[in-house]
């Protein structure tokens, strides 16, 4: 079992459904945000290229913020999920200063926050709420493991890049070109 | 050309633009702790080598700084954390991979012993002290008795205590300034220097300073050395370890790391010690108070620059 998302930087036009859907659900403090909206653009004028990726915790399989907690309130879940027990968290921010992708942030309730790919959703067989509000449809969700997964499907044709992969994290959020 | 822009706002405190979660409280610390495994290093050492009566600053006055610094570095350290009542979390688990854990759990085990080391030589110290319990004159006994292991426990701690600073710091491999293995003998070298300095000048015997002298002498050399060290691998590094260079060659840090850290911190003293054991009459305290200053700075300077290096936007 392993989760993953894949986000289609073709669809995505930057609304920022996907960041406030995710505040909604999960009681996110007023002023932080779990994912984000990042504009890519490359190229030389006039020929340039814009893709916009919607960002969050990638949910590593070699993730530092694990290695580095010194407590193990960071942890990894079932399907490869990254989550933050609160109150094992000390609020060092060692997992803060680990993450190349800048994906946690000091809750003011003192623990370490981010991105849970709403495990509380996927328990019940949902899917994360940015997958669902979407409204272009770009945002992808599943398990690797399994073929028939949404997440499987989108991969399969396409191709994709990661961030940072020089980081070596092993990051399971897939960009599709 | 490529831009990457966050246009969905990403306001979070301490995360965005910057990251600046660790301020002067973490600096702080890893000074005071590198200050004082150097102390307890010492004391250890020169005991162990039969130099007790040669070096009786090393060996027995100068360990009373080790447990108030630390215990000021570890009020620092329970100061910056963020979920402080439950602090009490690193002493349910031991996490092999986190340095900060083997800190913690080091921590814990030098600090009571560095208190002891100081119990054993309190009767020499102050001739008048009584201890008025019958248990902790049975206890005295015993540590004296164990004087040697607990020499070699605390030998091996400090060294734990002095590096791990800089394992720290390296672990993070996602700020290109730290993540480089030199980070720990560094921060090791730079550690037992500043606790020589501070031994240095509490001692008021010739002889000992002298010998304490040599020896800061070869590990301020060996740090200058490894700071260049430092530099080349990032010369000779990945583009963000370049970025991490140009921090330093013209960059925000240039002039507090060159003038404060090597030239005021380092180059400065070691020179003047150098002169000193040449016959120049040097101030005792000018040295010791550069080592420490040099040192102090190095670890603001090494925390705040480390922050700014990233790998995306």
């Amino acid at each position: 079992m392993r989760y993953a998302m894949a986000i289609d930087t073709k669809k995505c036009v930057g609304c920022a459904d996907c960041v406030v859907a995710c505040q909604t659900e999960n009681n996110v403090p007023h002023g932080y945000c779990r994912d984000w909206i990042v504009e890519n653009v490359e190229g030389t004028y006039p020929s340039l290229d814009m893709k916009f990726q919607s960002e969050r915790c990638n949910h590593c399989e070699n993730a530092p913020c694990v290695r580095c907690c010194p407590t193990g309130a960071s942890h990894i879940a079932e399907g490869g999920i990254v989550l933050v027990t609160h109150n094992d968290c000390i609020g060092c921010g060692a997992c803060v200063e680990a993450c190349p992708y800048d994906a946690r942030y000091m809750h003011p309730e003192g623990y370490v926050d981010k991105c849970t790919f709403c495990i509380q959703r996927v328990d019940k067989g949902e899917n994360p709420a940015c997958v669902d509000v979407c409204p272009t449809y770009c945002l992808h969700f599943g398990d690797l493991d399994d073929p028939n997964s949404n997440v499987s499907k989108a991969l399969k044709d396409r191709s994709w890049y990661v961030l940072a992969p020089e980081a070596g994290t092993e990051p399971q959020l897939y960009f599709l070109r | 050309m490529k831009e990457e822009l966050i246009v969905s706002g990403k306001h979070l405190p301490d995360i965005y633009p910057v990251l600046h979660l660790w301020h002067w409280e973490i600096s702080l610390y890893l000074f005071l702790g590198g200050l004082a495994g150097g102390i307890l290093f010492f004391a250890a050492y020169f005991y162990i080598t039969g130099k007790e009566k040669e070096m009786p600053t090393t060996v027995k006055w100068a360990t009373i700084i080790a447990p108030l610094a630390l215990a000021i570095g570890l009020s620092s350290l329970l100061y910056d954390l963020h979920h402080k009542l439950y602090f009490w979390r690193l002493f349910t688990t031991v996490r092999f991979t986190s340095p900060m854990s083997w800190g913690a759990w080091t921590l814990m085990i030098i600090f009571p012993l560095s208190l002891i080391w100081i119990g054993t030589y309190m009767k020499e110290m102050f001739p008048n002290w009584n201890w008025k319990f019958k248990f902790l004159n049975d206890f005295e006994a015993l540590a004296i008795k164990y004087r040697l292991s607990i020499a070699w426990l605390m030998m091996a701690l400090s060294i734990i205590l002095a590096v791990y600073t800089g394992i720290l710091l390296s672990a993070f491999n996602a700020r290109p300034l730290w993540n480089t293995s030199i980070l720990g003998p560094l921060f090791l070298v730079s550690g037992f220097s500043t606790g020589l300095a501070a031994i240095m000048w509490l001692s008021n015997d010739e002889h000992e300073r002298k010998v304490l002298s040599r020896i800061d002498i070869f590990f301020i050399l060996t740090e200058l050395f490894l700071i260049v060290h430092l530099f080349m691998g990032f010369m000779a590094g990945t583009a963000v370890k370049l970025e991490a260079f140009h921090l330093f060659m013209g960059g925000a840090f240039t002039i507090s790391f060159w003038v404060f850290v090597v030239l005021l911190g380092l180059v400065f003293p070691v020179t003047l010690e150098i002169l000193e054991l040449k016959g120049f009459h040097i101030p005792k305290w000018v040295p010791p108070l550069l080592i420490l200053f040099g040192g102090l700075m190095f670890r603001f300077v090494m925390v705040d620059a480390g922050q700014i290096t990233r790998f995306l936007y």
